[in-house]
């Protein structure tokens, strides 16, 4: 593939430096490396996951002082120190993870900056870590009896290291715990709607950025081989930011992009501005505070993206025909499927749902109309969880699920799309479609960081393609999901429920943005949908659509149901008439 | 601890504290109108303190030039794009509305410098000098980027707080400097020492903060910022441009930043980057009310204000450290008290 070519060139680059670099040059390559590991993990928790740490040089702090204290006080070897400095960063970090991450996305930097800023302090005032003046003597690492305590062999090591982090960082978000990792982004409603678990993981992401950063620590401590507080102060967590967000935090090579503008930028600020400006003040920050300004005025997403526009196209992420993933068994036609039973919602005041009841039984397709307004998509809202429900029970075969989480609701199969598509706009409409079948695989972070798990990924994206395929999308494979027409991303809104193997479809206007031909073929596949044995709730406002498909509308208005029978009788009930009229017939 | 201690570390706590609130506040007016985490708010402190002290020694205070060069500036930012003729034709205007108040600013300060024991005049510069620069960082640097998101706005604030830091570097040098008490009277109350300095810094902090509750709930300025912070798209629908709302926000923020720096000036040396440490207590402060709500950003502060007092008593080293830490356990209820996750969707 053409795409491997830029990495290959950067590779190699990184191979040649030592020969081609003064030593100088070498340190100066090996702070890189360092700070590109650190901003790695940035790019994955802030460019890809949506969530900001302003912590991370405390966690570089963690790990170099875990191995100084243990490889000079007690005379460990440098492998424990980094076994000690791993757990220490895991727990710290799965504590902030816990009491921010179930908040709003605001408190993980709120709290990464208290964090950051105390631990800073304590790293200078507890005698156990030598206060200001820090700890010296710190031993080189040796691998294998060959010691590395000279420039270019820490080079070969970090940029070794840094290349192992950046190749299992692609693979893990080309994998299906990293299409979910991306929908924590805004869209961790949706996510929860297919089984994503996304409070899990976005202290998972978090502890993974974390122990990158603990890594580069480790690192640093043997490199330097004396550590102090200054390296992990606050600023220190600030510059780590600011290098995956000018590198451009979305791509994995933006961490290495970034570490190297800003080290360098910073050095050859250093270098050049006392010349021109006299050595009276701190000018290099002065001048890198305006760079990075007006970068972020002209690029808001960093200076990846652009340079990606140069280089030959992206990956293609192909699906290779495999064996289909397991159905669920279907139900016998007419078994009672959901059951509602005087349901109520209000917000404040406003009763959304008042008292509603109704049955749906298996093998049919059910439309649910109403005027705005009237509660239809509040009553998917509940019944798939995304709600809480004030009062009234929802049955679903013949379990509870009024108190049951998104997630739970997910895995008993039922499925939904969603009225404004809720889709990631800049990935393939294969990669949206199999964020549907997220619960029909279950390798995690590290398979697939080591790619242990391609067999079960080629099942779950030759199961998006074929669904694509089915919904009439096989020409989009591969389509940005945002490219598509409003109409085509409804329809692979259906794609993706039909990835998790619903026995309930809840369609929230499906139709809407379609043209007459494509209706016609929405509806053809509904009804193949239902002789597979998948029962469908749709809430349409066309009823000519509606008419000539569903077996029984369902009316709502004002949250109460209105009116419940065959299409045609529907049509001419007073009440319905009335409501979408105004007027009694 | 006996009661006098804790009488006279309440005292100090209480007089932190008011300061500490005052800027939770400005950073909650801030973040509920912009989505900015006004991270440079610290450099206004810094600014109006050593302003504040050069004029007392008689000298012109760098940050005129700073005025003077942010005018020129937006007036620039204002024409880039604009056909040439436009362009001409608008400049005088815009030259006297940009430039009026930087060139008012810049003579009271001169005149000020003239006049070292004249302390009214010296507070009325320095507060022309450093408001103004609000609405002037606003315009150059978060106006052309006002629907960019969070993350890249905090991203912003940080480099701005680095000019902002390096340029009190350049202004007003390594050393720090006190300026001249406004009073040195002092009060016994019982055992306690009131001292006039402290009575001052808490009843400014309440008139101020009484002002701007005036200014919120009564004014069209203040209700047209309020309805920015609640819905911007739904306020600039109704008139509100959000141009307007963020510079006046950061006028204000100014403005209080510049207060405290006053109220400081004369309790503590000020180095140039003393304002960020000040600053950032206070964004302590405002975490507590989840950067949404005045009343919990001013306890908060409060309780910043106290954490810090005690600490600097029984364990002085770990002071910050406590203080920060403290946000800790403020999160850890919050979390607790939040059942769901509030993690908002973008459609």
């Amino acid at each position: 593939m053409k795409a491997r070519l830029p990495p290959m060139i950067a590779i190699a680059a990184i191979a040649a430096a030592p020969l081609l670099l003064s030593d100088y040059y070498i340190i100066l390559m090996n702070y890189i490396g360092l700070a590109s590991l650190v901003a790695l993990g940035l790019v994955l928790l802030t460019g890809v996951a949506g969530l900001t740490s302003f912590g991370q040089a405390a966690f570089v702090g963690l790990g170099a002082y875990a191995t100084a204290v243990v490889t000079t006080r007690y005379g460990w070897s440098p492998w424990l120190g980094l076994a000690v400095g791993m757990t220490l960063t895991a727990t710290a970090a799965l504590f902030l993870g816990f009491i921010t991450l179930r908040l709003s996305d605001q408190y993980l930097p709120l709290g990464t900056i208290a964090w950051g800023i105390s631990i800073y302090f304590a790293f200078g005032n507890l005698v156990f870590l030598g206060e200001h003046s820090g700890i010296p003597g710190i031993p080189p690492l040796s691998l294998f009896g060959w010691t590395i305590d000279t420039g270019w062999r820490l080079y070969l090591v970090i940029w070794l290291v840094v290349l192992l982090a950046l190749l299992a960082a692609r693979n893990l978000l080309d994998s299906r715990i990293g299409r979910a990792i991306r929908t924590l982004n805004g869209h961790a409603r949706m996510a929860e709607s297919f089984g994503v678990d996304t409070g899990r993981l976005k202290i998972i992401v978090f502890v993974y950025s974390a122990l990158l950063a603990s890594l580069a620590g480790w690192l640093y401590a043997h490199f330097l081989r004396y550590v102090s507080p200054s390296p992990f102060g606050i600023n220190a967590g600030i510059d780590y930011l600011f290098m995956a967000v000018i590198g451009g935090s979305g791509h994995i090579w933006g961490a290495v992009a970034g570490a190297s503008i800003l080290t360098l930028m910073r050095e050859w600020l250093k270098d050049i501005l006392p010349h021109l400006l006299g050595r009276n003040g701190n000018y290099e920050i002065i001048v890198f505070g305006l760079l990075v300004v007006l970068l972020l005025h002209r690029t808001s997403s960093g200076l990846m993206p652009f340079l990606v526009r140069m280089l030959p196209g992206g990956r293609l992420l192909r699906p290779v025909a495999a064996a289909p993933l397991p159905q669920r068994p279907r139900l016998a036609r007419g078994e009672t499927l959901l059951a509602i039973d005087r349901v109520s919602k209000s917000f404040g005041a406003i009763g959304a749902v008042r008292e509603l009841s109704f049955e749906l039984k298996a093998g049919g397709i059910v439309g649910l109309i109403g005027p705005n307004g009237a509660g239809k998509s509040t009553v998917f809202n509940l019944a798939t969880g995304l709600l809480p429900v004030t009062a009234g029970s929802i049955m679903f075969r013949g379990q509870r699920i009024e108190r049951l989480g998104s997630r739970e609701i997910a895995e008993l199969g039922i499925a939904r799309t969603f009225q404004h598509p809720n889709l990631l706009a800049d990935r393939s409409a294969l990669e949206n479609a199999a964020i549907g079948a997220h619960l029909r695989g279950e390798a995690g972070l590290i398979a697939a960081s080591l790619r242990l798990e391609r067999a079960e990924e080629a099942r779950l994206r030759d199961e998006a393609a074929r669904q694509l395929e089915r919904v009439g999308l096989g020409a989009n494979l591969h389509d940005a999901a945002g490219s598509l027409p409003l109409g085509s991303q409804r329809i692979l809104e259906i794609a993706r429920a039909l990835c998790a193997d619903p026995l309930l479809l809840l369609l929230d206007e499906p139709a809407a943005g379609l043209r007459h031909l494509e209706k016609q073929a929405l509806a053809a596949l509904l009804r193949d949908l239902r002789d597979d044995g998948v029962s469908i709730l749709l809430v349409e406002h066309d009823m000519n659509f509606l008419m000539g498909l569903a077996d029984r509308v369902l009316v709502m208005e004002f949250g109460r149901l209105i009116a419940d029978g065959p299409p045609h009788a529907v049509q001419s009930d007073p009440a319905v008439l009335e409501a979408y009229l105004g007027v009694a017939a | 601890m006996n009661l006098d201690i804790a009488l006279w570390l309440s005292q100090d706590a209480i007089t932190n504290g008011a300061v500490y609130a005052l800027l939770a506040i400005a950073l909650v007016l801030v973040y509920t109108v912009t989505r900015i985490i006004f991270v440079p708010q610290g450099e206004f402190i810094s600014f109006a303190a050593l302003s504040l002290a050069s004029l007392q020694a008689g000298q012109v205070p760098g940050t005129v030039y700073l005025l003077i060069a942010g005018g020129i500036l937006v007036v620039a930012a204002d024409s880039v794009g604009l056909p040439r003729a436009v362009a001409l034709q608008r400049l005088p205007g815009r030259l006297i509305r940009q430039m009026a108040l930087p060139l008012a600013a810049g003579g009271i300060a001169w005149w000020s410098a003239s006049r070292p024991d004249d302390l009214w005049l010296q507070i009325v510069a320095t507060l022309a000098i450093v408001t103004p620069l609000g609405p002037m960082v606003y315009r150059l640097a978060f106006q052309p980027i006002a629907h960019a998101s969070v993350l890249v706005l905090l991203i912003v604030a940080v480099a701005v707080h680095y000019v902002l830091t390096g340029m009190g570097l350049v202004f007003f040098g390594g050393e720090g400097l006190r300026s001249n008490p406004y009073s040195s009277l002092s009060f016994n109350v019982g055992v306690l020492n009131v001292t006039a300095q402290s009575l001052l810094i808490v009843f400014a902090s309440v008139t101020l903060m009484a002002a701007l509750w005036f200014v919120f709930e009564r004014t069209l300025y203040g209700k047209a910022l309020n309805a920015t912070a609640i819905n911007r798209t739904g306020a600039q629908l109704i008139g509100v441009s959000p141009s307007f709302s963020g510079q006046l926000s950061f006028a204000l923020a100014a403005f209080i930043a510049a207060i405290s720096g006053l109220l400081i000036a004369p309790t503590t040396t000020v180095y140039y980057d003393t304002g960020f440490l000040i600053s950032l207590k206070g964004f302590v402060g405002a975490t507590v009310g989840g950067m949404a709500s005045y009343p919990l950003a001013v306890v908060g502060s409060l309780l910043v204000g106290f954490l810090e007092a005690g600490s600097s008593f029984w364990w002085s080293a770990f002071k910050d450290s406590l203080v920060f830490t403290l946000i800790v356990p403020v999160l850890l209820w919050r979390s607790l008290a939040t059942p769901h996750s509030e993690g908002d969707e973008r459609q």
